[in-house]
């Protein structure tokens, strides 16, 4: 029985299937998820699962390589792919009489995507081209060696594009290797929301799915991330005349309870996020940080980042420093920010904002069926598909007293790592 | 959870990156599509307010929230060469304090709320936006009307901002996809206002003076050409009533713009290179001048643009620099024209010592699309593309509302959405084939590079 217009099911291969009819407009979004990203890379193969991604875009014998982008394009499609911390997420959106396009092109390269070894190739320098597009720039150099400081164990600790020493050597049967352990029905679900009829959808979800074979039973990689003992600091020196400063908090993981009081205090320091797929919302003008460091003139700009994950992560505070300015200056006030955040309650004001800012873009949220197609898959990765749907309610119920022990919990200094780009 | 400020931890992905956004824009309709569902003069209200403000509005009742876009005629092409940044600067000020607000409570009223309102200063127009929820258009106008018709410019917050401007720009010397495009424009548009950056320069941006920047407020900003659409659950009619509340007595005039001088074909081919040592990639910047929109082979132009440099994973060039030789995660082609003729510009990030090669096969692949007609499944393919793609680009409120606007800044009529398949439909392989020879050549281009030596 759907609830709150959402129906799922488990298909006999082990594939989860959500879907949510909406009728605004004649547009479908399809989504298929595995249940494999950066965290499940071990030494050796780091950025396998996002080179596996790109490889998927390489052809199956039903839809070879070069086929597949222009079937999609030709019938109005959007489509896209993205690699995780957690998960692999693949997509369509198209208008709704094309959809069958997206089922039948994800249940093919779900067990048949064949990685011809000349694309592996061909794929290696166009990653290390994707890689070397990143390093150009000062923050992600930064953000890179302050994630592999904060972690020592856990597989969170390097970026989703893996180390060029890795990109370098890893070889096909590696990729292959990973593509044939991780996707499987059984290690995957999928999610439809659009301009559709669900028992339909359902019966031809069956027909393309049902057939393709369960894998092995799948080995959570879990390497926890023992508690740390003491801030860590790392500096990085480079071109450019802009510094830039980092500090970041080992945060609770989204199913955990203090991930809520989080998120409020996340939205009174840097301000709101938004349920926009990636980006958007409000400006964060009336932040703490902002009228710490950027009023003060200190910094040209301040954000933070809460990541919903599914082991704890990183809560992320960047500036930007003005021109003129010292880092060791903006460290400062923003240790005094944190300090505020850790010793006085938050007002009643602030944390009633916090919440209304977050249902005025939950609402915003409904509006594309591939947003929403991203939440309900994101959620169900974290925790259930209901994570997302109960998020206000869960954010509405969290107290000032919720927040003082969780900024006393999170943004102590020997919970942190502070990373340094200082132009050469 | 997801915060643009954040950008380099959002999730990687295969295509999404750089991709050509700008040409994505305006495609629609499809040979099978029941085009009578897409916004058209039925159900778009438009009303000329008296002092010349165009007020757009299409209901939606689906969600709770409302957007709005508008632009006014005020931009880079108003400013002096010597105060290059000038009109960008002014724009940014705008939300800084009026006579009602001071900056502290324009943010907190607009984030209270989990609202967007933004003003950006561009080359030809201004635009303001904003969303909210539907019960909160009036506040959003009022606050809208008050930064764009009663700025007080503080004074201390100029200096804030010139600082972060400054801090901008300082940023902007090291990227290199930026100062390619600088050296790129320079190259192509000489003698044209097209080569200066509407961000302005270090030493102009530092000379600009508080009067200055309130001077080109007060001379420039004007009720007359402004357009505002307006798209979600508020009843039409009472749109364009708040738009007529908040602006409707605004009686400010501009003095008329001179025209835009011709941007004629260069005559050779012109390449600079941008040192910046440090870098692991070069982006490079190759193209003519393209059309504008008012151009009579504009759609013709996209449609072999998209064939050349979109389609699939970023057309014949992705076929070619991406997945042949594997020397790019981004290598696109795009039109950005309008207002005026912008230019027609593949853009690529690769390894310095690939720099030549990929150049080489960019200019062999232009060679190629003006030599020989593209083949009819390509033109089949893309002309799908461009009506097939419609419902998903009016699917959000923002997509409506941009769609209607564009409609309106350039004169493309209220129907336009109705008779673009056929259109595109008509348009044949040689007509594609000579709107790229018509701004193309291979002989005369301009090329920027810039990072590492190569």
């Amino acid at each position: 029985m759907p609830k709150n217009g959402v129906f799922k099911t488990r298909l006999k291969n082990g594939l989860t299937v959500i879907l949510r009819e909406m009728h605004v407009a004649p547009v479908t979004t399809w989504w298929v998820w595995y249940r494999v990203g950066s965290r499940n890379e071990p030494t050796g193969l780091t950025g396998a699962s996002h080179w596996v991604e790109h490889m998927m875009f390489k052809g199956t014998k039903k839809f070879p390589a070069g086929v597949l982008d222009k079937a999609v394009s030709r019938d109005g499609g959007l489509w896209n792919a993205m690699t995780w911390l957690d998960w692999t997420a693949y997509f369509e959106t198209m208008p709704s009489d094309k959809i069958d396009l997206g089922l039948r092109l994800e249940a093919d390269r779900m067990a048949h995507s064949l990685f011809p070894p000349k694309e592996v190739e061909s794929e290696r320098t166009v990653i290390i081209s994707e890689r070397e597009g990143h390093e150009n720039e000062p923050m992600f150099q930064l953000s890179e060696l302050v994630r592999k400081a904060a972690f020592t164990v856990h597989g969170y600790q390097h970026e989703t594009l893996g180390d060029m020493a890795d990109l370098r050597v890893m070889t096909r049967d590696n990729l292959y290797n990973h593509y044939r352990t991780y996707y499987a029905p059984n290690n995957a679900f999928a999610v439809a929301v659009g301009d559709f009829d669900a028992k339909q959808m359902l019966k031809r979800i069956k027909e393309l799915y049902e057939p393709i074979p369960r894998g092995l039973p799948i080995k959570t990689f879990a390497r926890p991330e023992p508690p740390q003992k003491g801030e860590r600091r790392v500096t990085v020196e480079g071109d450019g005349e802009t510094a830039y400063l980092e500090m970041v908090f080992h945060a609770p993981a989204a199913a955990d309870s203090d991930f809520y009081p989080m998120v409020v205090l996340d939205s009174i320091l840097a301000g709101a996020s938004s349920f926009n797929m990636f980006g958007g919302g409000t400006s964060n003008k009336s932040s703490r940080l902002y009228k710490a460091l950027v009023l003060t003139e200190l910094a040209a700009g301040v954000g933070g980042g809460l990541v919903a994950s599914i082991d704890p992560y990183l809560y992320s505070i960047v500036a930007t420093v003005r021109k003129g300015r010292a880092l060791e200056e903006v460290e400062r006030a923003l240790n005094a920010e944190i300090e505020r955040a850790i010793d006085e309650p938050i007002t009643e004001a602030e944390l009633a904002k916090a919440i209304k800012q977050a249902k005025a873009m939950f609402a915003f949220s409904a509006e594309s069926v591939t947003n929403l197609g991203f939440w309900y898959g994101f959620a169900e990765i974290l925790d259930s598909y209901e994570w997302f749907e109960n998020y206000i309610d869960r954010l509405s119920a969290v107290t000032i007293d919720d927040v003082s022990r969780v900024a006393k919990k999170v943004l102590g200094k020997g919970n942190r790592t502070v990373g340094w780009y200082q132009p050469r | 959870m997801v915060k643009s400020a954040i950008a380099k931890r959002r999730p990687t992905s295969a295509a999404a990156r750089r991709n050509p956004k700008s040409e994505t824009r305006n495609r629609q309709s499809a040979i099978a599509l029941d085009t009578s569902s897409f916004p058209g003069p039925d159900d778009i209200t438009r009303v000329v307010l008296p002092n010349g403000i165009i007020v757009l509005a299409r209901e939606n009742f689906s969600s709770p929230a409302v957007v709005f876009e508008g632009s006014l005629l005020v931009g880079g092409l108003d400013e002096p060469k010597a105060k290059a940044g000038l009109a960008r600067f002014t724009a940014a000020c705008l939300m800084r304090g009026n006579e009602r607000r001071a900056f502290a409570e324009i943010y907190e009223t607009i984030e209270s709320i989990g609202a967007r309102l933004t003003i950006n200063g561009g080359t030809h127009t201004s635009g303001f936006g904003g969303k909210s929820l539907a019960e909160d258009l009036d506040l959003m106008l009022s606050l809208a009307a008050d930064a764009l018709r009663r700025p007080t410019f503080p004074p201390e917050h100029v200096e804030k901002l010139r600082g972060e401007i400054m801090t901008g720009l300082a940023i902007r010397a090291h990227d290199t996809g930026a100062m390619a495009s600088l050296a790129f424009d320079e190259l192509l548009y000489p003698d044209h206002p097209y080569a200066v950056s509407d961000e302005g320069y270090p030493e102009t941006i530092a000379a600009i003076t508080r009067d200055e920047l309130m001077n080109f407020h007060k001379t420039f900003f004007a009720p007359k050409g402004m357009i505002i659409t307006i798209v979600g659950a508020v009843k039409a009619q009472e749109a364009v009533a708040l738009v007529e509340k908040h602006f409707g007595d605004w009686a400010a005039s501009r003095p008329e713009r001179s025209p835009l001088p011709p941007a004629p074909r260069i005559p050779e081919v012109r390449r600079r290179f941008v040192p910046i040592p440090g870098k692991s990639q070069c982006d490079l910047m190759i193209g003519c001048v393209g059309p504008q929109r008012s151009d009579a082979d504009f759609l013709e132009a996209r449609l072999v643009n998209n064939i050349f440099g979109v389609f699939g994973m970023y057309g014949r060039l992705g076929d070619v620099v991406r997945e042949k030789h594997g020397l790019a995660y981004y290598a696109f082609s795009q039109i950005t024209g309008g207002l005026g003729p912008g230019p027609w510009q593949i853009v690529a990030g690769v390894n310095p010592k690939n720099v030549e090669l990929a150049m080489e096969l960019i200019v062999k692949e232009m060679k190629r699309l003006i030599a020989a007609k593209v083949t009819a499944a390509e033109l089949a393919d893309n002309k799908s593309y461009f009506i097939g793609r419609l419902p998903l680009q009016l699917e959000t409120n923002e997509g409506v509302a941009g769609m209607i606007e564009s409609m309106e800044l350039y004169g493309l009529g209220l129907d336009y959405l109705r008779r673009y398949p056929a259109m595109i439909s008509k348009i044949t392989r040689e007509r594609a084939q000579a709107a790229a020879a018509n701004y193309l050549d291979p002989e005369r281009y301009a090329m920027a590079v810039a990072g590492p030596e190569h």
